[in-house]
């Protein structure tokens, strides 16, 4: 008895897998064909920013003087003088200029302002990091008025916050300090 | 005399050089100056005060403008509010 319920089990067995492979193949199928095909990505050479930046750094080395060229090695940002005594920016890679008067450290306004590439759009149009700092500080420098009045104008805090413009305000302030201290 | 521009991905990127006093290259010169003018590019040139350290830069609107002297001529896009 108990033989002949084995032998029944393994037929019946034998019986269901073909059965059961088809109905997983056909499983798998549906589930390829429900499947998004795979997006093709261009390839992103890695380095390309790194090397962009680092042209971009030695460009701007070339045209500021070197007290602006190591502001910006150290602190990260330039401040250009205002062509009003009284007034000056600081400048940021792809942040609004911040205009302040250095006598009180008052935060005046954000002049937010960009350069973007159109003619490059497929590549990008967002300069690197250097080149943005330099393009403000040659418009800054070349032509205040016209870059001022091209910029939105803000009150502080839209986009930059006010309390990292002070911290910045202090760190240059004792980066002078160091500077002239080292000199003297 | 150089011609550079600022390019997205790249940093600057040579766009011709020449002698502005040879009549051939000034023709070039020109040519490219215009161009990328037309394609809504700003110019500057970098300069600096002997002994004042200082250093600025003059913006460009036509080519008789760039100072004698001048060694380069940077292109960059144009300023748009942010």
């Amino acid at each position: 008895m108990l033989f002949t319920v084995l032998a029944l089990t393994l037929v019946a067995l034998a019986l269901a897998v073909p059965a059961l492979g088809d109905e997983i193949s056909a499983a798998r199928r549906r589930r390829a064909k429900r499947a998004k095909p795979r997006e093709r990505r261009p390839f992103v050479d890695p380095g390309r920013e790194r090397r962009a930046e680092q042209r971009a750094r030695q460009l701007l080395r070339s045209c500021v003087n070197e007290e602006e060229w190591a502001m910006y090695r150290d602190l990260g940002f330039i401040r250009v003088r205002g062509a009003t005594p009284g007034y000056a920016y600081l400048v940021y890679p792809h942040k609004p200029v911040v205009a302040y008067t250095p006598e009180t450290g008052r935060l005046l306004n954000e002049y937010c302002v960009e350069f973007p590439d159109m003619t490059a759009a497929i590549g990008g149009t967002r300069l690197p990091d250097s080149d943005d700092v330099l393009a403000k500080w040659m418009a800054l420098t070349g032509d205040e008025r016209r870059l001022i009045r091209t910029a939105n104008m803000h009150l502080p805090g839209r986009q930059v916050d006010p309390g990292r413009v002070r911290r910045d305000l202090w760190r240059l302030a004792q980066w002078e300090r160091e500077r002239s201290g080292a000199r003297s | 005399m150089k011609f550079l521009r600022m390019r997205p991905g790249h940093g600057e990127v040579l766009l011709t050089e020449g002698d502005p006093d040879v009549r051939e290259d000034e023709e070039r010169l020109v040519e490219e100056f215009r161009r990328q003018l037309d394609e809504g590019m700003w110019a500057a040139v970098p300069t600096h005060t002997p002994g004042s350290g200082r250093r600025q830069a003059v913006m460009i609107h036509d080519f008789d403008e760039i100072p004698s002297g001048a060694d380069r001529v940077i292109f960059f896009p144009r300023a748009s509010g942010g």
